[in-house]
Protein backbone atom coordinates (compact mmCIF):
# COMPACT_ATOMS: atom_id res chain seq x y z
CA UNK A 1 0.00 0.00 0.00
CA UNK A 2 1.64 3.31 -0.99
CA UNK A 3 0.94 6.14 1.26
CA UNK A 4 3.04 8.47 0.10
CA UNK A 5 1.28 12.04 -0.33
CA UNK A 6 1.78 16.07 -0.12
CA UNK A 7 2.51 18.05 2.38
CA UNK A 8 -0.44 19.96 1.54
CA UNK A 9 -2.78 17.13 0.81
CA UNK A 10 -2.26 15.49 4.51
CA UNK A 11 -2.31 18.66 6.51
CA UNK A 12 -5.81 18.93 5.07
CA UNK A 13 -6.50 15.95 7.22
CA UNK A 14 -6.35 18.18 10.37
CA UNK A 15 -9.62 19.70 11.32
CA UNK A 16 -10.27 23.02 13.27
CA UNK A 17 -10.44 22.47 17.25
CA UNK A 18 -8.55 18.76 16.53
CA UNK A 19 -6.08 17.50 19.29
CA UNK A 20 -2.23 17.08 17.62
CA UNK A 21 1.03 15.33 18.60
CA UNK A 22 4.21 16.94 16.82
CA UNK A 23 7.26 14.81 17.50
CA UNK A 24 10.54 16.85 18.05
CA UNK A 25 12.92 17.70 21.00
CA UNK A 26 13.68 21.41 20.65
CA UNK A 27 13.03 21.98 16.72
CA UNK A 28 15.44 18.37 16.41
CA UNK A 29 12.86 15.69 14.71
CA UNK A 30 10.09 18.08 14.36
CA UNK A 31 8.21 17.45 11.31
CA UNK A 32 9.29 21.03 9.69
CA UNK A 33 7.06 20.50 6.27
CA UNK A 34 3.96 19.31 7.57
CA UNK A 35 4.06 21.91 10.29
CA UNK A 36 4.62 24.84 8.02
CA UNK A 37 2.04 23.85 5.53
CA UNK A 38 -0.40 23.35 8.57
CA UNK A 39 -0.02 27.23 9.30
CA UNK A 40 0.00 28.00 5.89
CA UNK A 41 -3.91 25.76 6.09
CA UNK A 42 -4.58 28.10 9.02
CA UNK A 43 -6.58 25.12 10.52
CA UNK A 44 -7.25 27.02 14.17
CA UNK A 45 -8.20 26.37 17.83
CA UNK A 46 -5.45 23.14 17.99
CA UNK A 47 -4.64 21.40 21.17
CA UNK A 48 -1.05 20.91 20.40
CA UNK A 49 1.04 17.73 22.47
CA UNK A 50 4.89 18.18 22.17
CA UNK A 51 8.17 18.23 24.24
CA UNK A 52 8.55 21.93 24.06
CA UNK A 53 7.73 25.25 22.04
CA UNK A 54 10.88 25.04 20.05
CA UNK A 55 11.38 28.30 18.64
CA UNK A 56 9.52 31.00 17.31
CA UNK A 57 8.65 30.49 13.37
CA UNK A 58 10.43 26.81 14.30
CA UNK A 59 9.33 23.41 14.73
CA UNK A 60 5.83 23.92 16.48
CA UNK A 61 6.23 27.65 17.10
CA UNK A 62 5.55 27.44 13.45
CA UNK A 63 1.40 26.85 14.87
CA UNK A 64 1.87 28.99 17.74
CA UNK A 65 3.09 32.13 15.93
CA UNK A 66 0.82 31.56 13.22
CA UNK A 67 -1.84 31.47 16.31
CA UNK A 68 -3.66 28.42 15.60
CA UNK A 69 -2.67 27.06 18.91
CA UNK A 70 -5.70 27.17 21.58
CA UNK A 71 -4.20 24.60 24.15
CA UNK A 72 -0.41 23.26 24.74
CA UNK A 73 0.26 20.39 26.94
CA UNK A 74 4.44 20.78 26.96
CA UNK A 75 7.07 20.41 29.45
CA UNK A 76 8.93 23.20 28.72
CA UNK A 77 8.52 26.66 26.87
CA UNK A 78 11.61 28.75 28.00
CA UNK A 79 12.82 28.27 24.24
CA UNK A 80 9.78 30.48 22.91
CA UNK A 81 8.80 33.66 24.28
CA UNK A 82 5.73 33.93 22.06
CA UNK A 83 3.87 31.23 23.81
CA UNK A 84 4.87 33.16 27.05
CA UNK A 85 2.98 36.10 25.52
CA UNK A 86 0.49 34.79 24.34
CA UNK A 87 -0.11 32.58 27.80
CA UNK A 88 0.05 35.81 29.39
CA UNK A 89 -2.38 37.70 26.86
CA UNK A 90 -4.88 34.80 28.17
CA UNK A 91 -4.97 33.58 24.25
CA UNK A 92 -3.06 29.86 25.01
CA UNK A 93 -4.06 27.81 27.94
CA UNK A 94 -0.71 25.83 28.55
CA UNK A 95 -0.53 23.13 30.61
CA UNK A 96 2.95 21.62 32.11
CA UNK A 97 3.36 17.85 32.04
CA UNK A 98 6.99 16.33 33.61
CA UNK A 99 8.65 15.07 29.98
CA UNK A 100 9.03 11.44 31.50
CA UNK A 101 5.32 11.64 32.67
CA UNK A 102 4.44 13.37 29.07
CA UNK A 103 6.02 10.45 27.62
CA UNK A 104 4.44 7.74 29.57
CA UNK A 105 1.12 9.08 29.42
CA UNK A 106 1.65 8.74 25.23
CA UNK A 107 2.81 5.36 25.86
CA UNK A 108 -0.03 3.92 28.05
CA UNK A 109 -2.31 5.65 25.34
CA UNK A 110 -0.64 3.88 22.02
CA UNK A 111 -0.29 0.46 24.67
CA UNK A 112 -3.31 0.34 25.65
CA UNK A 113 -2.73 0.72 29.18
CA UNK A 114 -5.51 2.53 31.40
CA UNK A 115 -3.16 4.30 33.10
CA UNK A 116 0.57 4.25 34.57
CA UNK A 117 1.71 5.12 38.30
CA UNK A 118 4.86 7.68 38.15
CA UNK A 119 6.35 8.93 41.20
CA UNK A 120 7.46 12.21 39.16
CA UNK A 121 5.97 14.99 40.90
CA UNK A 122 4.59 13.75 44.39
CA UNK A 123 4.70 16.51 46.78
CA UNK A 124 4.83 19.54 44.15
CA UNK A 125 1.53 20.94 42.08
CA UNK A 126 1.75 17.93 39.37
CA UNK A 127 0.20 15.66 41.78
CA UNK A 128 -3.28 18.16 42.48
CA UNK A 129 -6.17 16.56 40.98
CA UNK A 130 -4.48 13.34 40.76
CA UNK A 131 -5.47 10.04 42.62
CA UNK A 132 -2.23 9.32 45.03
CA UNK A 133 -1.86 5.39 44.70
CA UNK A 134 -0.09 3.15 46.99
CA UNK A 135 1.64 0.03 45.84
CA UNK A 136 4.16 -2.19 48.73
CA UNK A 137 4.30 1.12 50.44
CA UNK A 138 5.66 3.43 47.67
CA UNK A 139 3.51 6.34 46.93
CA UNK A 140 2.26 6.87 42.89
CA UNK A 141 0.40 9.71 40.63
CA UNK A 142 -1.88 7.75 38.51
CA UNK A 143 -1.13 9.29 35.27
CA UNK A 144 -3.93 8.87 32.70
CA UNK A 145 -3.39 8.00 29.21
CA UNK A 146 -3.18 10.83 26.40
CA UNK A 147 -4.06 10.30 23.06
CA UNK A 148 -4.50 12.84 20.29
CA UNK A 149 -6.89 13.19 16.85
CA UNK A 150 -3.77 13.22 14.29
CA UNK A 151 0.33 12.79 15.01
CA UNK A 152 2.76 14.80 13.32
CA UNK A 153 5.79 12.90 13.19
CA UNK A 154 9.78 12.62 11.57
CA UNK A 155 11.58 10.37 10.48
CA UNK A 156 14.94 10.19 8.76
CA UNK A 157 14.24 7.25 6.26
CA UNK A 158 10.80 5.37 4.98
CA UNK A 159 9.30 3.26 2.38
CA UNK A 160 6.29 4.06 1.03
CA UNK A 161 4.17 1.94 3.38
CA UNK A 162 5.29 3.87 6.20
CA UNK A 163 8.58 1.66 7.67
CA UNK A 164 10.26 4.18 9.49
CA UNK A 165 14.29 4.86 10.37
CA UNK A 166 15.43 7.62 12.66
CA UNK A 167 18.58 9.37 12.76
CA UNK A 168 20.52 10.43 16.20
CA UNK A 169 17.94 12.36 18.61
CA UNK A 170 15.58 12.59 16.27
CA UNK A 171 14.20 9.98 17.11
CA UNK A 172 12.64 11.10 20.82
CA UNK A 173 9.35 11.67 21.12
CA UNK A 174 8.42 10.45 17.24
CA UNK A 175 8.13 6.64 17.97
CA UNK A 176 5.91 7.48 20.59
CA UNK A 177 3.67 9.68 19.21
CA UNK A 178 3.04 7.14 16.03
CA UNK A 179 1.40 4.81 18.35
CA UNK A 180 -1.07 7.28 20.00
CA UNK A 181 -3.15 9.45 17.47
CA UNK A 182 -5.83 7.93 15.17
CA UNK A 183 -4.00 9.47 12.08
CA UNK A 184 -0.05 9.27 11.84
CA UNK A 185 1.24 11.71 8.84
CA UNK A 186 5.12 10.89 8.58
CA UNK A 187 7.32 13.35 7.35
CA UNK A 188 10.82 11.32 6.02
CA UNK A 189 14.53 12.74 4.94
CA UNK A 190 14.61 9.83 1.98
CA UNK A 191 11.93 7.44 0.90
CA UNK A 192 12.86 4.11 -0.77
CA UNK A 193 10.90 1.33 -2.27
CA UNK A 194 9.22 -1.58 -0.17
CA UNK A 195 12.00 -3.99 0.82
CA UNK A 196 14.99 -1.37 0.94
CA UNK A 197 14.80 -1.32 4.78
CA UNK A 198 16.14 -4.10 6.59
CA UNK A 199 13.19 -5.12 8.79
CA UNK A 200 15.78 -5.51 11.42
CA UNK A 201 16.56 -1.30 11.65
CA UNK A 202 12.51 -0.31 11.34
CA UNK A 203 11.90 1.38 14.50
CA UNK A 204 7.87 2.35 13.70
CA UNK A 205 6.64 -0.39 11.69
CA UNK A 206 4.48 0.73 8.57
CA UNK A 207 1.31 -0.65 10.35
CA UNK A 208 1.25 2.64 12.24
CA UNK A 209 1.38 4.94 9.63
CA UNK A 210 -1.39 6.51 7.47
CA UNK A 211 0.19 8.64 5.26
CA UNK A 212 4.20 9.30 4.14
CA UNK A 213 5.32 12.88 3.18
CA UNK A 214 8.64 12.98 1.62
CA UNK A 215 10.87 16.35 3.18
CA UNK A 216 13.67 17.96 1.78
CA UNK A 217 16.85 16.53 2.67
CA UNK A 218 19.06 18.93 5.26
CA UNK A 219 22.06 16.94 5.15
CA UNK B 1 36.83 35.74 42.42
CA UNK B 2 34.93 36.73 39.42
CA UNK B 3 31.66 34.98 37.75
CA UNK B 4 33.56 32.84 35.72
CA UNK B 5 35.68 32.06 37.70
CA UNK B 6 33.33 31.09 40.53
CA UNK B 7 31.16 28.94 38.32
CA UNK B 8 34.22 26.54 37.29
CA UNK B 9 35.12 26.32 40.52
CA UNK B 10 31.97 25.17 41.22
CA UNK B 11 31.70 22.63 38.46
CA UNK B 12 35.43 21.69 38.98
CA UNK B 13 34.52 20.49 43.00
CA UNK B 14 31.31 18.66 41.40
CA UNK B 15 33.16 16.43 39.12
CA UNK B 16 35.19 15.36 42.16
CA UNK B 17 31.65 13.47 43.37
CA UNK B 18 31.53 11.84 40.51
CA UNK B 19 32.97 7.93 40.26
CA UNK B 20 34.36 5.64 37.51
CA UNK B 21 31.64 4.29 35.57
CA UNK B 22 28.92 6.74 36.62
CA UNK B 23 25.85 7.39 34.55
CA UNK B 24 25.46 11.04 34.99
CA UNK B 25 23.49 13.56 33.62
CA UNK B 26 24.00 17.87 33.34
CA UNK B 27 21.41 20.06 33.50
CA UNK B 28 21.79 23.55 31.82
CA UNK B 29 24.29 26.19 33.22
CA UNK B 30 27.27 25.75 35.19
CA UNK B 31 26.06 21.83 35.48
CA UNK B 32 26.74 21.43 31.93
CA UNK B 33 30.49 23.26 32.48
CA UNK B 34 30.97 19.71 34.74
CA UNK B 35 31.73 17.62 31.70
CA UNK B 36 34.82 19.84 31.37
CA UNK B 37 36.44 18.90 34.84
CA UNK B 38 36.07 15.11 34.68
CA UNK B 39 39.53 13.87 36.74
CA UNK B 40 41.50 11.88 34.21
CA UNK B 41 41.64 8.68 35.65
CA UNK B 42 38.03 7.95 35.66
CA UNK B 43 34.99 7.37 32.94
CA UNK B 44 31.53 8.52 32.87
CA UNK B 45 28.90 8.21 30.63
CA UNK B 46 26.83 11.33 30.00
CA UNK B 47 22.91 11.10 29.59
CA UNK B 48 21.18 13.24 27.56
CA UNK B 49 17.20 13.22 28.47
CA UNK B 50 16.25 14.03 24.30
CA UNK B 51 17.66 10.40 24.07
CA UNK B 52 21.23 9.34 24.32
CA UNK B 53 24.00 7.99 26.30
CA UNK B 54 27.64 8.85 25.44
CA UNK B 55 27.30 12.53 24.72
CA UNK B 56 31.10 13.36 23.45
CA UNK B 57 32.14 17.12 22.88
CA UNK B 58 31.09 19.68 20.80
CA UNK B 59 31.87 19.02 16.78
CA UNK B 60 33.91 21.50 15.33
CA UNK B 61 32.61 24.12 12.79
CA UNK B 62 31.09 23.04 9.96
CA UNK B 63 30.99 19.12 11.26
CA UNK B 64 27.41 20.00 13.19
CA UNK B 65 24.75 17.15 12.50
CA UNK B 66 22.06 18.57 12.48
CA UNK B 67 20.08 16.11 14.43
CA UNK B 68 22.74 15.83 17.70
CA UNK B 69 21.98 18.17 20.06
CA UNK B 70 22.22 17.83 23.95
CA UNK B 71 19.12 18.77 25.93
CA UNK B 72 20.19 22.67 25.81
CA UNK B 73 19.64 22.44 22.20
CA UNK B 74 23.63 22.89 21.66
CA UNK B 75 25.21 20.64 18.79
CA UNK B 76 27.34 17.97 20.69
CA UNK B 77 28.91 14.73 18.94
CA UNK B 78 28.36 11.18 20.71
CA UNK B 79 31.60 9.11 21.33
CA UNK B 80 32.03 5.70 20.42
CA UNK B 81 30.34 2.77 22.34
CA UNK B 82 27.17 5.67 22.75
CA UNK B 83 23.66 5.21 21.84
CA UNK B 84 20.39 6.80 20.67
CA UNK B 85 16.97 5.81 21.93
CA UNK B 86 13.50 7.27 21.99
CA UNK B 87 12.05 9.33 25.05
CA UNK B 88 10.61 6.67 26.44
CA UNK B 89 13.48 4.87 27.30
CA UNK B 90 15.36 7.60 28.40
CA UNK B 91 13.01 8.61 30.74
CA UNK B 92 13.07 4.62 31.35
CA UNK B 93 16.45 5.22 32.57
CA UNK B 94 16.40 7.95 34.78
CA UNK B 95 13.15 6.74 36.90
CA UNK B 96 14.11 3.48 36.69
CA UNK B 97 17.38 3.91 38.54
CA UNK B 98 19.83 3.32 36.08
CA UNK B 99 21.04 7.19 36.70
CA UNK B 100 23.74 7.43 38.61
CA UNK B 101 23.64 10.86 39.35
CA UNK B 102 21.54 13.96 38.22
CA UNK B 103 23.41 17.82 38.28
CA UNK B 104 21.44 20.43 38.29
CA UNK B 105 20.94 24.54 38.63
CA UNK B 106 18.04 25.80 41.07
CA UNK B 107 16.54 29.07 41.65
CA UNK B 108 15.92 27.80 45.75
CA UNK B 109 17.17 25.16 47.80
CA UNK B 110 16.09 24.17 50.79
CA UNK B 111 17.26 22.58 54.66
CA UNK B 112 14.93 19.58 53.95
CA UNK B 113 15.95 18.89 49.83
CA UNK B 114 13.38 20.58 48.30
CA UNK B 115 14.34 22.11 45.64
CA UNK B 116 12.17 24.89 43.23
CA UNK B 117 13.62 25.61 39.42
CA UNK B 118 10.86 25.51 37.26
CA UNK B 119 8.62 28.20 37.65
CA UNK B 120 7.83 31.59 39.50
CA UNK B 121 4.74 33.14 40.17
CA UNK B 122 3.07 35.41 37.33
CA UNK B 123 4.59 33.77 34.97
CA UNK B 124 3.31 30.77 32.66
CA UNK B 125 7.01 28.79 32.22
CA UNK B 126 9.31 28.02 31.48
CA UNK B 127 7.87 24.77 32.90
CA UNK B 128 10.08 21.67 34.15
CA UNK B 129 11.38 19.75 31.25
CA UNK B 130 13.09 16.40 32.41
CA UNK B 131 13.73 18.38 35.93
CA UNK B 132 11.11 16.82 38.01
CA UNK B 133 11.70 13.22 36.32
CA UNK B 134 15.36 13.86 37.35
CA UNK B 135 15.50 14.87 40.70
CA UNK B 136 12.84 11.80 41.24
CA UNK B 137 14.93 8.83 39.48
CA UNK B 138 18.32 9.79 39.74
CA UNK B 139 20.27 7.76 42.51
CA UNK B 140 22.27 11.09 43.44
CA UNK B 141 21.41 14.46 42.94
CA UNK B 142 23.89 17.33 43.22
CA UNK B 143 22.32 21.03 43.23
CA UNK B 144 25.23 23.24 41.51
CA UNK B 145 24.55 26.78 42.00
CA UNK B 146 25.99 30.33 42.77
CA UNK B 147 25.30 31.19 46.84
CA UNK B 148 23.30 33.87 46.30
CA UNK B 149 20.92 35.18 43.30
CA UNK B 150 22.66 38.41 40.76
CA UNK B 151 20.98 40.54 43.39
CA UNK B 152 22.42 38.90 46.35
CA UNK B 153 19.49 37.04 47.88
CA UNK B 154 19.98 33.93 49.31
CA UNK B 155 19.40 30.84 47.24
CA UNK B 156 19.78 28.23 50.07
CA UNK B 157 16.92 28.70 52.36
CA UNK B 158 14.98 27.17 55.36
CA UNK B 159 11.94 26.76 53.41
CA UNK B 160 11.62 26.90 49.42
CA UNK B 161 8.79 29.92 48.76
CA UNK B 162 8.70 28.98 44.96
CA UNK B 163 6.79 26.24 43.24
CA UNK B 164 8.83 22.72 44.24
CA UNK B 165 10.50 20.73 41.40
CA UNK B 166 10.66 17.81 43.74
CA UNK B 167 10.41 17.36 47.40
CA UNK B 168 12.89 16.32 49.33
CA UNK B 169 15.43 15.02 46.71
CA UNK B 170 18.67 17.01 47.27
CA UNK B 171 21.88 14.65 48.68
CA UNK B 172 24.43 17.85 47.95
CA UNK B 173 24.80 21.25 47.34
CA UNK B 174 27.95 22.59 45.84
CA UNK B 175 28.34 26.40 45.59
CA UNK B 176 30.73 28.44 44.89
CA UNK B 177 31.45 29.38 48.38
CA UNK B 178 31.39 25.53 49.86
CA UNK B 179 29.59 22.15 50.30
CA UNK B 180 26.67 21.38 52.17
CA UNK B 181 25.45 17.88 52.55
CA UNK B 182 21.41 17.37 53.17
CA UNK B 183 20.78 15.27 56.14
CA UNK B 184 17.90 13.68 57.91
CA UNK B 185 18.79 16.72 60.31
CA UNK B 186 19.12 19.08 58.08
CA UNK B 187 22.13 21.07 56.49
CA UNK B 188 25.97 20.15 57.25
CA UNK B 189 28.50 22.19 55.90
CA UNK B 190 31.21 19.92 54.76
CA UNK B 191 33.57 22.41 52.98
CA UNK B 192 34.43 26.52 52.82
CA UNK B 193 35.83 27.46 49.17
CA UNK B 194 39.38 28.63 50.35
CA UNK B 195 39.62 31.94 51.42
CA UNK B 196 35.72 32.29 52.09
CA UNK B 197 34.97 32.55 56.08
CA UNK B 198 32.44 31.16 58.01
CA UNK B 199 31.28 34.68 58.74
CA UNK B 200 30.32 35.29 54.36
CA UNK B 201 28.54 32.24 53.80
CA UNK B 202 26.37 32.33 56.98
CA UNK B 203 25.27 36.02 55.98
CA UNK B 204 24.84 34.62 52.49
CA UNK B 205 22.57 31.64 53.98
CA UNK B 206 19.08 31.98 54.89
CA UNK B 207 19.16 28.48 56.51
CA UNK B 208 19.94 26.68 59.83
CA UNK B 209 22.96 24.51 59.35
CA UNK B 210 25.41 22.61 61.53
CA UNK B 211 29.21 22.27 60.88
CA UNK B 212 31.02 18.88 60.24
CA UNK B 213 33.17 18.55 63.39
CA UNK B 214 36.71 18.17 61.22
CA UNK B 215 35.77 21.62 59.72
CA UNK B 216 34.87 22.66 62.90
CA UNK B 217 37.97 22.22 64.47
CA UNK B 218 39.84 23.58 61.40
CA UNK B 219 37.74 27.13 61.93
CA UNK B 220 38.58 26.50 65.52
CA UNK B 221 37.20 28.03 69.02
CA UNK B 222 35.30 31.09 68.41
CA UNK B 223 32.89 28.53 66.05
CA UNK B 224 29.60 27.34 66.73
Amino acid sequence: MDKVTTAIDAVKRVKQGSTVMIGGFLSVGAPQQLLAALAKQMINELTIICCAADYPQDGVGRLISAGLVKRAILSHSGTNPEIEERAAAGEIEVEFIPQGTLTERIRAAGMGLGGVLISTGLGTAIEEGKRTIEVDGNSFLLEKPLKADVALIKAARSDHTGNLVYHGAARNFNPLMATAADLVIAEVEELVPVGEIDPDQVVTPAIFVDLVVQAKRRR
Amino acid sequence: MDKRARREYIARRVAQELSNGDVVNLGIGIPTLVANFIPAEITVIFHSENGFVGIGPPPREGEEDPDIINAGGQFVTILPGGAFFDSTLSFGIIRGGHLDIAVLGVLEVDAQGNLANWTVPGRSGPGMGGAMDLVTGAKRVIVATEHTTKSGRPKIVERCALPLTGERVVDLIVSDLGVLEVTPNGLLLKELRPGVTIDELQAKTAARFSIQPCLAAELGPAIG
